[in-house]
């Protein structure tokens, strides 16, 4: 966003203001306003090269994440990934990917604002997922970098383990379906002790 | 208060507490570790319910959850039906009483939370009798995640009821130190009062944990009370062990009258002694186990009927040795008794019913063998065959994944049970590539019992109807004659009889009365019980109240509620919200006073006469992306998108294959090589779904990429005469003039420092703007709109004023103003069908007969003659003033109705047979036993000329 | 809850999935040139066998991929998962194919 410099535009999260009462083991926050940006290319194919060239790292396989770089890439589909960055850099890393795709068939769509994303972290954060999430997300099988598309409770979420266990997990979710998952996850911790 | 069957020196219940209990209406006492059936028969209590059908007296028959009779209610600390006093933990403060066969819901809503959790296992154990404990034990060593659980409080399974012993030491021990092993052994998740109720695909088993029923008004409101387990195992042993059968006879349902195994449970694991002088009546050798225990716990046995020609020696000697009277070749035919049996009728087996004579007795134990417990093996797909030796149906032998093990496999002997779980969780880990070390098999009994009578019923000695006082299905009240009247009647499927009779459809599943139909059944038709098998098993093999499937999905979790980045806003001005799919869109603002009809009346006057704004962001919206974008959207719209120049939009309508209109929306060229795409609120994830279909699976060569924004942009239409005036004084330099602006085009701005897309389209038929902005930044935009229109008067409105507006100018919701039978000539829109297009999807469709047929039913308007009667949306069209005798021939139905401010009337769209024929005809609409009379006129009712766009 | 096996994503339950009918049902090159009969069979009419049978499927909660797969519509199994355009593996039986197709 390079808008009227004199006037800083106001904008608010989807989660602004969420502060649940939350059991010892267990943290959630809101991490807000990342840059996120839908990049469609053939894998492998020269496109995908240059991507991976301009970030200075191969783009991730089925069901991982390339995560603690500058851009993280999320595996989204064999053609699809989610690159994740600080907050107001959409303008800039597009003009860049798309200065390095060029004329190839590849495109970049900003996307920062379709989702939001929960930071997770805690014991209890696999027996929380588990309340919800069908998925085997045990450290043999879930470690540091996966990523999966599926569902948590019923809402669409992308789960990426940031450390095994899952120890530390960040959810991306669609932004109008943030409050549902939101509430769900403080309800799914009344067992635990919260509140 | 006194618990006169309690017996010393037997029972794993604490004497040291004493927990009150209330049974219709009557206090008693009772111990932890009892549960509602046990205490009762400590009290004396046997008669706890009434024959559903007949009315007779029912008792307690099973200790466990195969119990046919004993159904109570809770009323207390929490209402809650049909639950089996067999299973129901004692608590301090249970209010129960005894049910004939219906309960009562709740009046109130349920307090207690219940909830879900998904468990992975490469082992899942079902029972922690001795198979599945010795099964676990195997698995636990390998450090595979093990998962083993059971229904009762505690592991043991049937050791609880029985005085075995393992390695030379009551089996107890043995349960001891496996269960503290298992307990501590980090890879294992032992859960008990946890029963598997079901096997699904992929060998999915959901086991219902009741964490703190036998908590009662103790439990801790926080946890959940009962827990639906998930659980996905790459291998499963069915170690479910085998429940007990009774034998049919006269008046086999009189209380005291009790499965044997049942009376050796009451007595080891609670103490309790249900009777003072007992008869025992078998085809098999494991009641005598009953009766020796008994008798050595001071009961009277008066006598042992066995229906076999000999008696094994061994029991015989037992028996003489404690002076039991044992009558081999003997059966019962029949009881007597008021409230309790109190005298049994027995007689030679081959004499039919010759030297009869009877036994008096307060108990009868009975045993017609056991049939392991196969339905989660037979949900799995597992094949079932007969074994004649045990009298019954076994597993036919292991699936790749699933196993069985123990009494489940068929085995009778305490030996053969732990050696069989030890091979079973060692075959599943080694099929698993799960190296397991050997285990040796502990030391327990394995002399094989003598082989069973196949004996389902004895014949009634009384004259009349043979059967007519032998209960197969207590909880049903279905006979013995009712199966003979199906067979009679010409069913020969065990199926077919099964709902016939009902026999197997009560809360039990049939455990101890289904294989008893099949025996009958075979008796009946002369055929082999064997080549009749038995009716299917079905999850769930237990009941599982509602509010456990439920779980957490409730209130407000029911189903996910989406909204916008603007529903904050919409909330604190006092918008009442509709539900569009999962969304939650504002419907109007009412102001303090104002009706529905006065606000939706004031937003559409504001929005003809002045300026209004809404919330548009639940509007689905695709970014199509690839040189090849503009083919692909000329392949999907019926009209041409490639046309299009940067900068411009263009409404489009999508059909299907078949020709009918699947959604529509707007097109807007961002650049040579994208399109942004607009899809109808409902139809978002559908129509990129659709599209991914074509682009994947039709086109693949196609250079597209499709990618939902919906989320990413806020859009707030800005709306009415005095909209230019609002966008002007928020937009710096903005050319907001007609020529420079023209409809439908996008002209990028910066309103409130935002950059945002403002798109002229509209949905009204007035000057109408569409102010796109990423959506965090949608509250700052729309209330900067909001202040620089409130000096005109600007009004912030819902989807019922959306819709008035829309439907004033005729323009369609799909989905309401079509179901799918609808093409876009139907809807007057031929004009969006291009007649340039080689093809589209759906065009082909538009010249079948049946699409050209003169009288389709088509979009017209409808205005009741009177002005003022609403038309209820789906009331039917008929073409006389008064309702013809039926068929009353319709001509088509309303779709929409509203009251216009406009046209100052009510009117309504609707699908009408040949209706672009009728206009001008008067037609009917049936309403409260009247007609009302409508005028067809030409959809659109307002600014047909279209002059009002321009503001 | 059946798993599927998406063929980028792995196993997953079947409610993250869409079922899309049955595969190798071309969308015929020129409709123009079909008769309404022909037409008819490609828009309303498949095949219902007992047995495998070779169908589409999308993972919608998922990799938003579509593939095809071929599943035993009596015991619900999938027996194989292909990629969009591979050979139907039970053959080029396809009746659509062959009368619609043309």
């Amino acid at each position: 966003m390079t808008a009227d410099s004199s006037l800083r535009p106001v904008r608010t999260s989807p989660l602004a203001g969420w502060d649940p009462a939350l059991p010892p083991g267990l943290s959630a926050r809101e991490v807000p306003f990342r840059t996120q940006l839908t990049l469609r290319a053939a894998p492998g194919g020269a496109v995908a090269r240059a991507v991976a060239e301009y970030l200075g790292h191969p783009l991730p396989g089925p069901c991982t994440a390339h995560l603690d770089t500058e851009v993280e890439v999320l595996w989204l589909g064999p053609d699809e990934w989610l690159l994740v960055a600080a907050p107001d850099r959409a303008a800039e890393l597009t003009a860049g990917l798309r200065a390095a795709i060029g004329d190839a068939f590849g495109s970049v769509t900003d996307t920062s604002a379709q989702r939001t994303v929960l930071a997770l972290a805690g014991d209890l954060l696999p027996d929380v997922l588990a309340h919800g999430c069908a998925l085997d997300l045990g450290p043999a099988g879930a470690p540091a970098g996966t990523c999966h598309t599926t569902l948590l409770a019923q809402a669409g979420v992308t789960l990426v383990v940031r450390e095994a266990g899952p120890r530390q997990a960040w959810l991306f979710v669609r932004s109008s379906f943030a409050g549902y998952l939101a509430a769900w996850l403080a309800d799914a911790c009344v067992e635990y002790g919260a509140g | 208060m006194s618990t006169p069957f309690r017996v010393a020196g037997h029972g794993r219940v604490d004497r040291s507490a004493t927990l009150a209990f209330t049974f219709d209406g009557t206090a008693y006492t009772g111990h932890p570790g009892d549960t509602l059936a046990s205490a009762l028969l400590a009290n004396g209590v046997h008669r706890v319910a009434t024959g559903i059908t007949y009315g007779r007296p029912r008792g307690i028959v099973a200790a466990g959850v195969e119990e046919p009779n004993a159904l109570v209610q809770i009323e207390a600390p929490f209402p809650e039906p049909m639950l089996t006093a067999t299973t129901v933990e004692l608590y301090d403060g249970l209010v129960a009483r005894g049910l004939g066969g219906r309960g009562r819901l709740a009046a109130t809503p349920d307090p207690a939370r219940y909830d879900a959790k998904h468990l992975h296992a490469e082992l899942l154990v079902v029972g922690a009798g001795p198979a599945g404990l010795a099964a676990a034990l195997t698995a636990a060593g390998t450090g595979a995640r093990v998962v083993l659980l059971d229904s009762a409080p505690e592991c043991g399974g049937s050791l609880l009821g029985t005085r075995e012993h393992i390695d030379g030491r009551p089996a107890q021990e043995w349960v001891d130190a496996a269960t503290r092993r298992l307990t501590a052994a980090p890879n294992v998740t032992l859960l008990t009062r946890t029963t598997a109720f079901g096997h699904y695909d992929d060998h999915l088993v959901l086991a219902l944990e009741k964490r703190t029923d036998h908590l009662g008004a103790a439990a801790p409101r926080h946890l959940a009370r009962q827990r639906v387990w998930r659980i996905r195992a790459r291998q499963v042993v069915h170690a479910t062990g085998a429940t007990e059968r009774p034998v049919a006879f006269d008046d086999n349902d009189r209380p005291g009258i009790m499965l044997a195994s049942a009376a050796r449970t009451y007595l080891h694991r609670y103490g309790v002694l249900v009777g003072r002088r007992a008869t025992v009546f078998t085809t098999n050798d494991s009641a005598y186990d009953a009766a020796l225990d008994l008798a050595d716990a001071g009961v009277e046995v008066a006598a042992v009927v066995d229906a076999r020609p000999t008696v094994p020696e061994r029991l015989s000697r037992a028996c003489a040795e404690r002076g039991i009277p044992v009558h081999a070749g003997h059966v019962v035919t029949g009881t007597s008794g008021v409230d309790r049996v109190s005298r049994v009728h027995i007689a030679e087996r081959d004499g039919r019913g010759a030297r009869r004579h009877g036994v008096d007795c307060d108990v009868l134990l009975v045993s017609g063998g056991w049939n392991p417990a196969v339905a989660l093996f037979s949900q799995a797909r597992g094949t079932l065959r007969h074994d004649a030796g045990l009298a019954t149906f076994v597993p036919g032998g292991p699936l790749a994944a699933v196993r069985t093990a123990g009494a489940a496999d068929g085995l009778r002997t305490l030996g053969a049970c732990l050696a069989d779980g030890i091979a079973a969780a060692t075959a599943a880990l080694t099929a698993l590539d799960i190296a397991v070390a050997p285990v040796p098999v502990p030391a327990a009994d394995t002399e094989l019992p003598h082989p069973a009578l196949e004996l389902w019923r004895v014949p009634s000695p009384r004259d009349g109807v043979d059967g007519a006082a032998q209960f197969v299905d207590l909880q049903r009240d279905a006979l013995v004659s009712d199966v003979f009247r199906a067979t009679g009647a010409g069913l020969r499927s065990v199926e077919h009889v099964k709902r016939y009779t009902t026999v197997g459809t009560a809360h039990d599943q049939g455990r101890t009365s289904g294989i008893l139909a099949s025996g009958i059944v075979a008796e009946a038709l002369g055929t082999d019980v064997a080549d009749l098998g038995t009716t299917s098993f079905r999850p769930p093999v237990q009941p599982v109240a509602f509010a456990a499937f439920a779980g957490r999905d409730r209130g407000d979790l029911f189903d996910p509620v989406r909204v916008t980045a603007l529903h904050a806003w919409h909330q604190e001005h006092g918008a009442l919200f509709e539900d569009i799919g999962q969304w939650k869109r504002p419907w109007y603002y009412p102001l303090p006073g104002e009706t529905m009809d006065d606000a939706v009346r004031r937003e559409c006057r504001a929005a003809r006469t002045g300026v209004a704004m809404m919330d548009g962001s639940t509007l689905g919206k695709i970014s199509v992306q690839g040189p090849d974008a503009g083919c692909f959207l000329d392949r999907l719209y019926t009209n041409v998108m490639s046309t299009l120049k940067p900068g411009r939009i263009r409404y489009g309508v999508l059909c299907g294959v078949d020709g009918m209109v699947l959604d529509d929306g707007t097109v807007l060229r961002v650049s040579d090589g994208e399109f942004l795409l607009t899809t109808t609120t409902g139809n978002a994830a559908k129509v990129l779904e659709w599209m991914e279909e074509w682009l994947q699976t039709e086109w693949p060569e196609l250079r597209v990429h499709l990618t939902s924004v919906t989320e990413h942009w806020a859009t707030i239409p800005l709306v009415g005469p005095r909209s230019r005036d609002v966008l002007a004084a928020v937009t710096d330099g903005l050319d907001v003039t007609a020529d420079a602006f023209p409809f439908m085009s996008r002209r990028d701005t910066v309103i409130a420092g935002v950059e945002a897309r403002v798109c002229r389209i509209s949905f009204s038929g007035e000057l109408a703007y569409e102010v796109n902005v990423p959506s965090w930044y949608a509250t700052s935009v729309w209330q900067a709109l909001y202040d620089a229109g409130r000096p005109l008067g600007i009004t912030p409105y819902g989807t019922e004023t959306m819709h008035v507006l829309r439907a004033e100018k005729a323009y369609p919701i799909i989905g309401q103003d079509t179901d799918g039978t609808v093409t876009p000539q139907d809807l007057g829109m031929s004009w969006v069908v291009s007649r340039k297009k080689k093809d589209f999807v759906g065009r082909r469709s538009f010249g079948r007969a049946e699409n050209l047929r003169a009288d389709r039913k088509q979009l017209v308007a409808l205005l009741p003659v009177d002005g003022h009667t609403l038309l209820p949306e789906g009331a039917q069209i008929i073409a006389t003033e008064t309702i013809p005798a039926p068929p009353v021939p319709m001509l088509g139905h309303v779709t929409s109705s509203y009251r216009s401010a406009a046209l100052e009337r009510t009117f309504a769209l609707a699908l009408l047979r040949s209706g672009s024929e009728r206009v001008g005809e008067t037609l009917y609409v049936p309403l409260d036993g009247r007609t009302v009379a409508v005028t067809v006129a030409e959809p659109v009712l307002y600014d047909k000329e279209g002059a009002r766009r321009d503001g | 809850m059946q798993l599927i096996p998406c063929p980028w994503c792995g196993p997953r339950e079947e409610t993250e999935f869409h079922y899309g009918g049955q595969a190798h049902v071309p969308h015929p090159e020129d409709p123009a040139a079909l008769d309404d009969e022909q037409w008819a069979r490609y828009v309303f009419f498949r095949d219902n066998p007992k047995g495998p049978f070779a169908e589409r499927w999308a993972h919608t909660a998922g990799c938003r991929r579509w593939f095809n797969a071929v599943r035993d519509t009596a015991s619900h199994a999938f027996l194989s998962v292909y990629p969009v355009g591979a050979p139907n593996p039970l053959g080029d039986g396809s009746r659509q194919g062959q009368e619609a197709g043309a």
